[in-house]
């Protein structure tokens, strides 16, 4: 919560080491989430100030997984229509399928525009747990 | 009324188009217009029979020589987006 980095790079790279350091993908994952948005642009920034950060399966994922960083400081991704950047969320699928009911939780829980007010102000992780985990209840 | 073809495209085709075909599904549901929604990825869309392509401003460029109309969409979790800028050119293209 509340990061601190200096750009979008440094941003993915925090939400990424978060997967790593759960043990559901490599080190080089996260530098592959980092060249896709340095290939194909940013359109990963999917909506205002979050981006969704995420390479292929192939490219060393071990668990599906999901982590999500608030920053300090917003970053620019180069998104015109989206930056500046709040919240990242970076995950990991195993194949094409598997990890279609977790972003179709995430994007349930997105859309309730208090949920995103929630996690880009929160400061500490345990109050966005408890929120994810509430919302879970009521589905 | 015929039954659409719609691809999201974004990068690998299985995150944020996943997003956006989620969000699209629930617009089309509510307006109740049947349509195969499927997620390409910037290698493989290309050359892909479909009637209409959403995806986001950074990928439109991939698109630009198609025949397929291509809807931008900046908000991948907006409904309302959705509804704004496909729901009325996605009606047509089932009714032609």
């Amino acid at each position: 919560m509340r990061v601190e980095v200096p750009d979008w790079q440094g941003a993915v790279r925090a939400a990424g080491d978060l997967l790593v350091e759960a043990g559901l993908c490599e080190p080089r994952y996260v530098e592959a989430m980092i060249r896709a948005v340095e290939q194909m642009g940013p359109y990963m920034v999917l909506a205002p100030g979050i981006a969704l950060a995420h390479a292929r399966p192939e490219d060393g994922v071990l668990k599906i997984g999901m982590s999500i960083v608030t920053l300090a400081t917003p970053v620019n991704f180069g998104s015109e229509a989206n930056d500046p950047v709040q919240l990242v969320i970076a995950f990991g699928g195993v194949d094409k399928t598997t990890h279609i009911g977790m972003l179709q939780d995430l994007a349930k829980f997105l859309v309730v525009e208090g949920n995103q007010v929630l996690l880009k102000t929160a400061s500490d992780a345990k109050h966005v747990l408890a929120a994810i985990r509430a919302a879970q209840e009521v589905q | 009324m015929r039954k659409l073809r719609i691809m999201v495209v974004c990068g690998f085709g299985l995150g944020s188009s996943m997003v956006l075909k989620l969000t699209l599904d629930g617009v089309l549901k509510e307006a109740g217009l049947a349509a195969e929604t499927f997620c390409g990825d910037e290698a493989t869309s290309r050359g892909e029979k479909c009637d209409a392509i959403l995806t986001s401003g950074p990928l439109a460029h991939l698109f630009q020589n198609g025949s397929q109309p291509v809807i931008v969409i900046d908000n991948f979790l907006s409904k309302d987006e959705v509804r704004q800028k496909a729901l009325e050119p996605l009606q047509r293209l089932a009714s032609e």
